[in-house]
């Protein structure tokens, strides 16, 4: 029996996770949306994020998500390094799309077995203080695992959304994604932006995956749940927009939560194809599409 | 030579390896060039649209998976030849090419290339929670008895891949040399230019998705039989996925020997690393694999021998 305060649970519970979705997604707005990059490995770095976290908490001790701010640099020279590689192999000679999938299809898949064989197929979890405990409210219980990475998330894209608006260099970014050709006449070095955009977008990639291992217990493979959700977010969100991406986040975590309090869990998964097949069915350019 | 007409050249492959199997007692190789033929039809499937149209497939598992669901339903329901499991097969799995393909191919390939890749984790989903084929539990099916014929059931189901192989590369070379492969082509080098030419893009696209679609159905059919115990993992398996990508890619992605040179070089390698080694690691080795052709050999094999005797040929002349 679906109860009134159940419904209302299940919907506080999809905000919550919907602004996590929103981290999660924010680097493939960046990526793919701006950039046009099509980083499908973007998942599979967050759970290496995860990973991360993993590690340091159980040698250290360390909160999983200071761990993950702290390893964000590191991700950013990772995400620098990554798009040299790419730029230099596929965009700058032209025949970028088709390889560039296969390319970071390749990645994604070397970091998995790599992360597989070093960690096992076991679900890794961490410990933290806020881990078990509940905030209630008259009817709603909200399980600060999960309110933590709320807001940990909300401040991430927030912090995104003024520096992308905001400062030089983000509205320089904005420029790029909205018209390289024009860009690089006024000679601006459109490669250079690029390349710190991309980086940025990994580096959120880590703070994402301190979030999900706080949430859910990781294994190696739990990427590709991801890969699914992450577009259909960014997709419908209108590609670009990061307004857009966290009210597509927003929409899928409720849709899916109230999906798996209604028909069960083992359904949820099904949500976010349906999300992105209808939205490119019926309206491709998405909810804040330009 | 051009007296003969090349078709015959697969044929008279296929007539030799079948009369082969017919003088090799260990029934291991039975087993692993199964494999083997298994990753030439859906290397090949792959690349009608992956390679001619350039349209990146990354849910082959999930079209393998449905011909080896399609098999088990039927299996349950009143336990058919196989050759028409076979045939149901191709057909689901081409429908569902047909309604994915037409929700997302009007759009650029990238949301073509995603559309797949979810495809897979929600098909995946759904088998998951279909009790009817066994759930997460997965189903065991029984091999029939021995056809007649044949010396073993195994030997059956090696002869009908072989023959499934040997359709899915006639059909690729056929598909190539038609005005299908060259409007793909088109498609593939610049889909506005095709468009403008009178090139009907989006119908060819949803053809040879279609096709491409139901040859990996069809290559999955048999496998219920094959393995006895069909799971959601082992169906869904990413590693399909990433084979029939690489296979391509490594071997060349514009004539139809490619996918045929990539698959057979590969599995082998995987056949034996699987065996010496482990099966992760041989998964890490299509990987990075599949990133040094693309970054150093994007034409693959037949590209770099194309480019080599380009050069030899040039030589005297300059």
């Amino acid at each position: 029996m679906v109860t009134f305060n159940l419904l209302l649970n299940a919907v506080v519970t999809g905000i919550l996770l919907g602004g996590f979705y929103a981290a999660v997604t924010i680097g493939i707005t960046i990526a793919f949306g701006m950039l046009d990059i099509v980083n499908i490995a973007h998942p599979v770095f967050i759970v290496m994020g995860s990973f991360i976290a993993y590690i340091v908490n159980r040698t250290f001790g360390v909160d999983p998500i200071l761990t993950v701010v702290m390893a964000s640099p590191l991700f950013f020279l990772l995400g620098v390094a990554i798009f040299r590689f790419y730029y230099a192999a596929f965009e700058s000679s032209g025949k970028g799309s088709l390889r560039g999938l296969a390319f970071f299809f390749g990645i994604l898949f070397v970091i998995e077995v790599t992360l597989l064989l070093a960690f096992g197929v076991d679900y890794r979890l961490v410990q933290t203080s806020y881990i078990g405990p509940n905030v209630g409210f008259e009817h709603v219980d909200l399980p600060l695992r999960m309110v933590i990475p709320f807001v940990g998330s909300m401040a991430l894209v927030s912090g995104l959304h003024i520096f992308f608006s905001h400062t030089f260099v983000g509205r320089a970014i904005m420029a790029v994604a909205q018209d390289e050709f024009a860009l690089s006449l006024m000679a601006v070095d459109t490669v250079a932006i690029k390349q710190l955009a991309f980086g940025i977008a990994i580096a959120t990639a880590a703070i994402a995956g301190g979030f999900l291992i706080v949430i859910q217990p990781v294994d190696p493979s739990l990427g590709r749940e991801y890969i699914g959700r992450v577009f259909a977010i960014c997709v419908l969100g209108g590609m670009g927009s990061i307004t857009g991406t966290v009210i597509a986040a927003f929409l899928l975590g409720v849709v899916e939560t109230v999906t798996s309090t209604l028909f069960g869990p083992s359904w949820a998964p099904a949500v976010s194809f349906a999300a992105l097949l209808l939205t490119l069915a019926v309206r491709p350019s998405g909810i804040m599409g330009r | 030579m051009r007296r003969i007409p090349s078709w015959i050249w697969p044929v008279a492959v296929a007539v030799f390896i079948l009369t082969l199997s017919r003088l090799v007692e260990n029934e291991y190789y039975m087993f692993a060039g199964y494999v083997v033929l298994q990753y030439i039809v859906l290397a090949s499937a792959w690349n009608i649209l992956g390679g001619y149209a350039g349209y990146v497939n990354f849910g082959s598992a999930a079209f393998f998976a449905i011909g080896a669901y399609g098999t088990v339903v039927l299996d349950k329901l009143l336990e058919p030849p196989l050759v028409v499991a076979i045939l149901f097969g191709g057909i689901v799995a081409s429908l569902v090419g047909l309604v994915t393909a037409y929700l997302t191919l009007r759009l650029r390939g990238v949301f073509f290339a995603i559309a797949t890749l979810a495809l897979a984790i929600v098909l995946q989903t759904l088998v998951m929670n279909w009790e009817f084929v066994g759930g997460p539990l997965g189903f065991y099916t029984i091999r029939p008895d021995s056809i007649a014929g044949f010396p073993s059931y195994v030997n059956y189901l090696f002869v009908v891949m072989l023959v499934l192989a040997l359709i899915s590369v006639l059909v690729a070379r056929a598909i190539e040399r038609s005005f299908v492969g060259r409007g793909l082509a088109a498609i593939r080098d610049n889909e506005l230019a095709a468009e403008c030419c009178g090139v009907p893009t989006l119908r060819l696209k949803v053809f040879a998705t279609m096709l491409s679609g139901g040859l990996m159905g069809m290559a999955g059919a048999p496998f219920p039989y094959y393995i006895t115990y069909l799971d959601p993992n082992s169906a869904f398996s990413i590693a399909y996925s990433i084979n029939s990508i690489a296979m391509p890619l490594i071997g060349g992605m514009t004539y139809w020997i490619g996918p045929v040179i990539g698959a057979v070089l590969l599995a082998v390698i995987q056949q034996v690393a699987t065996v010496t080694i482990s099966s992760e690691l041989n998964l890490m080795i299509v990987g990075v694999l599949l990133i040094s052709f693309i970054t150093l050999a994007p034409n693959g094999i037949v590209g770099l021998f194309e480019s080599y005797r380009q050069q030899r040929h040039r030589r005297p002349g300059t």
